[in-house]
């Protein structure tokens, strides 16, 4: 034997060595190799520190309910912390790191807290640090916090990119061991679309482990052309590397493929991971089952690991983990692992069977190949510091005894592996004749339980089970499961092994001992879900798969009750860790939400204009040019040139919704709650809608283009709500009308053309295809121009004369070139907000959801002839108190001073407390035409109080600004410029 | 035992023999001054302030199943007081001010660590919103900050400042703010309870009321009738179920929000950060894991879990924030069933029932609120009265329209 | 979770907003009561555990509103009807 590598056998490939670091040190390993398996075969015992004493630990298992062996794998913005070695597929380059120690893993100063540990009991910082108060954040905490946490993040964002995709099938099975195989072949057949999905990178589960036989043959083998058939049914997705880690409501499955985490890094354009959304009609759950550990002094030493991992090791990684292996099992299944060891060549020590009649096959077994057997015996504890050098036992007779070894296989029994079939509120139940908890009667819809996971531990009941489930799902006649080879599986529960020396973990990550969970029940945490949370048992990374079942038998067990009663802790989803990244898939940095562009978003590019978000929109903010030294001299030319000249804004994102029916007048009437009914053709109307509880939903315009159709335009912010809410009114609340209401947002193409020159402007656009000198204000009309359906509303949010102009969206961007050419300056949502505060409009800061139509001045709206929504409840005392506050315009007294939104009205010399506080300013912006900023606001008894000098409080930027109260419309209070 | 360095050391010199149960698991007494029904955060805490503060010391708790079992055991364990609203603001406040003493009030080490919070802003309308919300808190006393993306960087720098979908444009802070250790809240409430004559009644589901005409006079309980003048509800999650039993229909759905926690690493949070363009909010626990959540699931819902589309969309927004955790992995998430009260704000009020409280509608806000919740439901035991500072958490505020909505969103729960 | 639209098909239920219990109905407004009808209507609620009838909004696909048969216990879905023909 070379190092620990056996000389023959096993699922790796000896024609590829692959080369990779472990703590800066080269290492050699195989392709098929395991990091953890790859470290055994070189002699790498000791690859971690635990979580709170630091102690020395090695490899315990060969699958994903590893506790111990966690390194960061990668490095730089790669890095991924706590990642299990035994999951690792090893890759040319792999650079892995051990982690929680310092200075080195060897050398760990953090082990000093296993001196301290009689104080480090569970829950014990919750007994002590709180004196003096002020010492928690400077000092208590900052210990605790940078000697808590495991690996290190990598700190970096993060380089590879992640998938999201759908699956759907008839059967889904989950996991592809005996069971899983065997009930993929029985759905792949029946021509059903079937997903097979194992988490291993090999599918075989412990056929790979194991020296089993099926039908005759090696289980590999029967496992590979398993394998092979399923590949070749069209039907059959075969996913391996892919962990279904949750299940959801309505048949939904999440499961994790590991794309390129074999790789070094990810092929070009290849995700590093996919997540899968996978329908199933059916699933099998063939998670298998988990091997337990058992309760001694010292058994978390490296060296002693799981008994069925030895032989995953032995069997498919073809590494003997020890050189002098001593095996300590409750049942038959450690006999599995001393027969391999024997085949193996690895020379045995000892065999501590904790039970006393030990099967006369066995006792040959031992006698054939001279190991001493002990019967009715059990570990007691082990020596060595950070490798296994000896286990102490206790025979039948009392007698203990100290065995050289540096191996210790366990065999504890097993743990059906139930974690997904409890994902939807599903209770396992105990059975005691496995000494182990199967999934329960409730399961989620669909799902169907195989195998080991359903405790039935025997191969050939695997199979059978498999090829039963499979067939049912797909409502076929199984087919006849083929002839095993003996695979006796038997344990006798051992909950705690008395009188051992040293602590004995039952969570080996957490460092949680059987005196912490005796701590515990002293204390009152007897429900194993207070026992979870002050010993934090089971909320390692490992989400407690080797660990609760020891330490709610431990907890039954002081308490006087059963294991049954007692109960186990909810398993939560995912059934293991997922990168944060996966779950987000490729919606990240600007891929985080889509980005709606207007249709004429290039032309303003062009004209160089800086957007700003308006949920997904984008639009143009304000236009510089060259030589403006800043936003607000950019928006004072664009505000000036509206109101000395004319301008264009893209107002596409406003939300416009097409109502048409005879029904359509009434459907506005009940939605606004001014009167809609008697607008006439031709004609557009300002209008405001409230929610059923009295307060403003959204404002808009909305025109009446002929008798049963009306175009209604909303907010940019509200627009899907307002669509929704009308689609309630009509559907739900008056299903007899005849009225249908369609988005066209994204249909038409909008601009407000606005200023003195805005007619002329159009009217040297549109030449003879239109009279603009006949559209009245707030009139509107819809004519052809050329290709193109053109709709002009003369409307202003701005004061000027000004029109809005619709094309359909694939004419947008050449008529807002075209309208810029005939001299229009472009201006943004900034100089838009200016003029839209000059004149008193209210606009999102006002219509928070907060406010009555009464507060922003619009009380008057609310007709009183009609029903509409709201009407009743907008007539609560709460909402018609006098003191509300109430829209006003604001001027700072010292007109050089600026104004924000944000700040609280107090009387001038009223103390700074919120009684005293009366409302706030809302908008504010700087006049161009004032010359000065103004503001919009909202003060308790607003309207009666124009002319009173009020403080602005705004204590978090400038401090107090007095301000004169006014009317909110600062600008041509008589409407003059609309008709200019 | 009082808990203390000392009594530790002592402990450790005996392999921690003398400690004895942290509460006494009590059996119930036929009758009492007050039952409490709801043995989490807020029912354990307006125990111990009826027993230690209000001098009402004949009181039983009943939780239908393990104490902290339910919203108090499954939050994000934030504590804040950064509200806007007059009638929300002062009562955080003082929730907060009562945190800041627990561990010392209680002997008990709940972690209440002050690290702070910060809310991003994305847009000059989020930071004018803001700063009127941050212009409150000061004006109610509470410390607030205004922070330009500069000061947010130096505090946070793993933000996506360069290249995100919704640039971070600066941040409201509160330093005060931070997290506290939930189950330890739990169980030092119900320490201090117990040690005065509380009795905590585990496993122990009301299931019914007794009445006197409307008066409520006791309950009917899976372990008998027990009977007193007062009995308050504090089952926030379940207010609708247990004020059916009495006739009573409540201004709140039942919402599942979900909670997610990573493996741990080693420090890289230092506080509360809260995206304001997406449903992501995050701190990091002294063990290490990054605590997060989002939005509720949006449905009604009495099952501890939610669904796959929400997980995804935290996961997107936590991403979209900081893409440095793409690489950290989600080690669990679970649900909590949040009182969804119509405007978003809690309940502290006498229920239109003689002898009935009502303390609910906690939305996803009752873990901050543990200590003033209590406080205000034990003086409204007590004295009949309202406490000032919960004086607009009234039951009829709804009919009346004086509304606590912060979001401005309406009488839709699951918007706010 | 996965509602079956009428007119859709089975969809993932990322594609709807719920609105709310779908037994209130909107009281008359010119009721001498309606105040209090209002409020009852717009704020209380049964809020059960179990079977619930309930309004969601295929937004992302037919844009119907369907009142949906569903448990708040288990999450199952009994049945999918449009709103407009109960």
């Amino acid at each position: 034997m070379s190092g620990y590598r056996l000389p023959g056998g096993g699922a790796i490939d000896r024609t590829r060595p692959l080369g990779f670091s472990f703590d800066g040190r080269p290492f050699q390993g195989y392709a098929g190799d395991t990091l953890a398996s790859a470290l055994l075969a070189e002699g790498v015992g000791l690859v971690a520190r635990s979580f709170k004493y630091h102690r020395p630990r090695g490899v315990v298992t060969a699958g994903s309910e590893e506790p111990n062996a966690l390194v960061e794998l990668r490095t730089g913005a790669r890095r991924e912390p706590n990642t299990k070695a035994t999951t690792v597929e090893i890759y040319d380059g792999l650079k892995a790191a051990s982690q929680n120690r310092w200075p080195s893993l060897g050398f760990d100063v953090g082990a000093v807290n296993s001196l301290l540990s009689p104080v480090f009991v569970a829950g014990f910082y919750y007994k002590t640090f709180m004196w003096p108060a002020a010492f928690w954040e400077k000092v208590y905490e900052p210990a605790i916090r940078k000697a808590a946490g495991l690996g290190r993040g990598a700190g970096l964002p993060d380089p590879d990119l992640y998938e999201k995709a759908n699956a759907f099938c008839d059967v889904l099975v989950i996991g592809g061991g005996p069971a899983g195989l065997a009930a993929a072949l029985a759905a792949g057949r029946s021509g059903a679309r079937t997903i097979l999905a194992d988490e291993d990178f090999l599918f075989g589960g412990r056929l790979n482990a194991e020296r089993l036989e099926i039908a005759e043959k090696a289980g590999a083998d029967w496992a590979a052309e398993a394998v092979a058939e399923l590949a070749s049914l069209p039907h059959v997705t075969l996913m391996p590397r892919t962990t279904v880690f949750g299940v959801y409501d309505g048949e939904t499955y999440a499961a994790l493929e590991r794309v390129a985490d074999h790789l070094a890094v990810p092929p070009p354009h290849q995700p590093r991971q996919r997540l899968w959304r996978i329908q199933a009609r059916q699933s099998v759950l063939a998670a298998g089952a988990i091997e337990r550990p058992l309760v001694f002094g010292g058994n978390d030493r490296p060296g002693v690991m799981s008994a069925a991992a030895v032989r995953a090791y032995l069997n498919r990684f073809a590494v003997a983990p020890g050189r002098r292996a001593a095996v300590f099992t409750t049942g038959d299944d450690g006999w599995k692992t001393v027969a391999d060891l024997i085949e193996a060549g690895v020379e045995i020590a000892a065999v501590i069977d904790a039970r006393t009649g030990i099967a006369h096959d066995h006792e040959a077994l031992a006698a054939a190949h001279d190991i001493r057997l002990f019967a009715g015996a059990v570990v007691t504890g082990t020596r060595g510091g950070r490798a296994l050098h000896a286990v102490q036992i206790r025979d039948a007779g009392g007698g203990t005894r100290t065995i050289a070894c540096d191996l210790l296989a366990v065999a504890g029994g097993w743990n059906p592996n139930v974690a997904l079939s409890t994902h939807l509120g599903g209770k396992p139940e105990w059975r005691a004749d496995i000494a182990g908890f199967v999934p329960g009667p409730a399961l989620p819809p669909g799902m169907a339980v195989a195998g080991a996971c359903a405790g039935r531990m025997n191969l050939g009941d695997c199979l059978a089970d498999g090829f039963r489930l499979g067939a049912a799902a797909t409502g076929t006649t199984p087919p006849e499961a083929p002839e095993t080879g003996p695979d006796a599986t038997t344990a006798t529960p051992l909950w705690r092994i008395a009188g051992t020396r040293g602590k004995c973990f039952v969570d080996f990550q957490h460092d949680v001992t059987d005196r912490d969970v005796a701590l515990a029940a002293r204390e009152g945490f007897r429900s194993v879900e207070h026992l979870k949370r002050y010993t934090t048992l089971g909320m390692a990374t490992d989400q407690g798969k080797t660990a609760n079942l020891n330490g709610h038998a431990l907890m039954a067990a002081l308490t006087g009750r059963g294991i049954a009663e007692t109960g186990t802790t909810r398993f939560r989803p995912p059934y293991v860790p997922v990168a944060i990244g996966a779950l987000a898939g490729p919606h990240r940095g600007p891929d985080f939400k889509p980005t709606r562009l207007t249709a004429a978003h290039g032309f303003s590019a062009e004209m160089g204009a800086v957007f700003t978000e308006a949920g997904q929109w984008l639009r143009p903010q304000y236009y510089p040019r060259p030589g403006e030294s800043d936003w607000l001299e950019s928006v004072t030319r664009e505000v000036k040139a509206v109101r000395g000249d004319v301008g264009i804004c893209d107002v596409s994102t406003l939300g416009r919704i097409e109502i048409q029916g005879p029904d359509a007048r009434h459907l506005l009437d009940l939605a606004y709650c001014n009167m809609f009914s008697t607008l006439a053709v031709g004609r557009a109307r300002y209008g405001v809608m409230l929610r059923e509880d009295g307060f403003v939903m959204d404002d808009g315009t909305t025109a009446r283009l002929g008798p049963e159709h009306f175009v209604m335009s909303t907010t940019t912010a509200n627009a899907a709500r307002v669509m929704q809410h009308l689609d309630f009114l009509r559907q739900v609340l008056r299903p007899e009308w005849d009225v249908q209401c369609a988005s066209a947002t994204e249909h038409w193409a909008m601009f407000a053309v606005a200023g003195p020159r805005s007619r002329a402007l159009l009217q040297d656009l549109l030449g003879d295809a239109f009279d603009v000198a006949g559209l009245p204000h707030m009139g509107a009309a819809e004519f052809r121009w050329g290709r193109a359906r053109v709709r002009l509303f003369r409307l202003s949010f701005s004061g000027e004369r000004a029109y809005e102009i619709a094309v359909p969206a694939r004419f947008g961007q050449a008529l807002m070139r075209r309208i810029c050419d005939l001299g229009a300056t472009p201006y943004g949502t900034e100089a838009l907000g200016v003029m839209r505060i000059e004149k008193g409009h209210v606009s999102g800061p006002e219509l928070n959801g907060q406010t009555t139509a009464a507060d922003l001045g619009l009380g008057r709206m609310m007709s009183k002839k009609k029903d509409f929504i709201g009407r009743v409840l907008a007539g609560r005392p709460g909402l018609c108190d006098p003191a509300r506050p109430a829209l006003v315009g604001l001027k700072p007294v010292d007109r050089g001073r600026r104004l924000r939104g944000g700040g609280h009205f107090l009387r001038p010399g009223a103390a700074p407390v919120i009684a005293n506080a009366e409302g706030h300013v809302t908008s504010a912006a700087y006049s161009p035409g004032l010359g000065h900023w103004i503001a919009l606001g909202l003060l308790a008894h607003g309207p009666s109080r124009h002319g009173e000098t009020m403080l602005v409080h705004d204590p978090l930027r400038d401090g107090d600004t007095l301000v004169e109260i006014c009317d909110p419309v600062f600008l041509d209070p008589e409407g003059s410029r609309l008709h200019a | 035992m009082r808990r203390s360095i000392f009594s530790l050391a002592l402990n450790a010199l005996t392999g921690h023999r003398l400690w004895r149960p942290t509460w006494r698991d009590a059996v119930p007494k036929p009758e009492y001054d007050v039952i409490i029904i709801g043995g989490g955060g807020h029912g354990l805490a307006t125990a111990h302030y009826l027993a230690n503060v209000f001098g009402i010391q004949r009181v039983a708790v009943l939780e239908k199943s393990w104490i902290g079992s339910g919203n108090a055991g499954r939050n994000t364990t934030i504590i804040r007081s950064n509200y806007l609203l007059p009638g929300n603001n002062a009562f955080y406040e003082l929730s907060m001010k009562l945190w800041e003493g627990l561990e010392q009030e209680l002997n008990y080490n709940a972690m209440v660590s002050q690290r702070g919070i910060v809310n991003l802003y994305h847009s000059d309308a989020q930071r004018d919103a803001y700063a009127r919300r941050g212009n409150s808190m000061r004006l109610h006393g509470v410390d607030a900050e205004l922070l330009d993306r500069d000061q947010v960087r130096a505090m946070v720098p793993f933000l996506d400042f360069d290249n995100a979908r919704f640039p971070v444009k600066g941040g409201l802070l509160q330093r005060r703010a931070g997290t506290a250790r939930h189950d330890a809240v739990v169980w030092g409430y119900a320490a201090a309870a117990s040690r005065r004559g509380v009795d905590i009644v585990q496993n122990c589901e009301v299931t019914g009321f007794i009445r006197n005409g409307d008066a409520v006079v006791g309950v009917e309980t899976t372990r008998g009738s027990i009977r007193a003048p007062k009995i308050a509800m504090a089952v926030a999650g379940n207010s609708s179920r247990v004020a059916a039993l009495a006739g009573l229909r409540l201004p709140i759905e039942s919402h599942v929000l979900q909670a997610f926690v990573s493996e741990a690493v080693k420090p890289l949070i230092p506080g509360v950060v809260t995206f304001g363009a997406g449903h992501f909010y995050v701190s990091q626990s002294d063990k290490g894991g990054l605590v997060f959540g989002g939005d509720i699931d949006g449905y009604n819902s009495y099952a501890q879990r939610g669904n796959l589309p929400v997980v995804e969309d935290v996961a997107e927004g936590g991403m979209a924030l900081m893409p440095m955790i793409g690489r950290i992995r989600l080690l669990r998430s679970w649900g909590g069933i949040m009182d969804m009260s119509m405007d978003g704000s809690p309940i502290i009020d006498r229920s239109p029932l003689p002898g009935l409280y009502l303390n609910a509608g906690w939305c996803y806000g009752g873990f901050k609120a543990i200590p003033g919740s209590g406080f205000c439901f034990a003086h409204l035991i007590a004295k009949g009265e309202p406490h000032p500072t919960a004086a607009a958490l009234r039951l009829d505020r709804f009919e009346r329209g004086y509304l606590l909505d912060e979001k401005g969103q309406g009488a839709q729960p699951n918007l706010h | 979770m996965r509602l079956s639209c009428p007119f859709c098909g089975p969809r993932d239920s990322a594609e709807f907003t719920i609105l709310g219990d779908a037994g209130v109905t909107r009281p008359d407004p010119d009721a001498p009561d309606a105040p209090a009808a209002f409020f009852e209507a717009v704020y209380l609620r049964d809020n059960p555990a179990g079977p619930h009838r309930e309004y969601w909004y295929h937004g992302a696909g037919c844009r119907q509103w369907l009142v949906v048969g569903r448990d708040t216990v288990t999450h199952e879905i009994f049945d999918v009807t449009l709103a407009r023909r109960p």
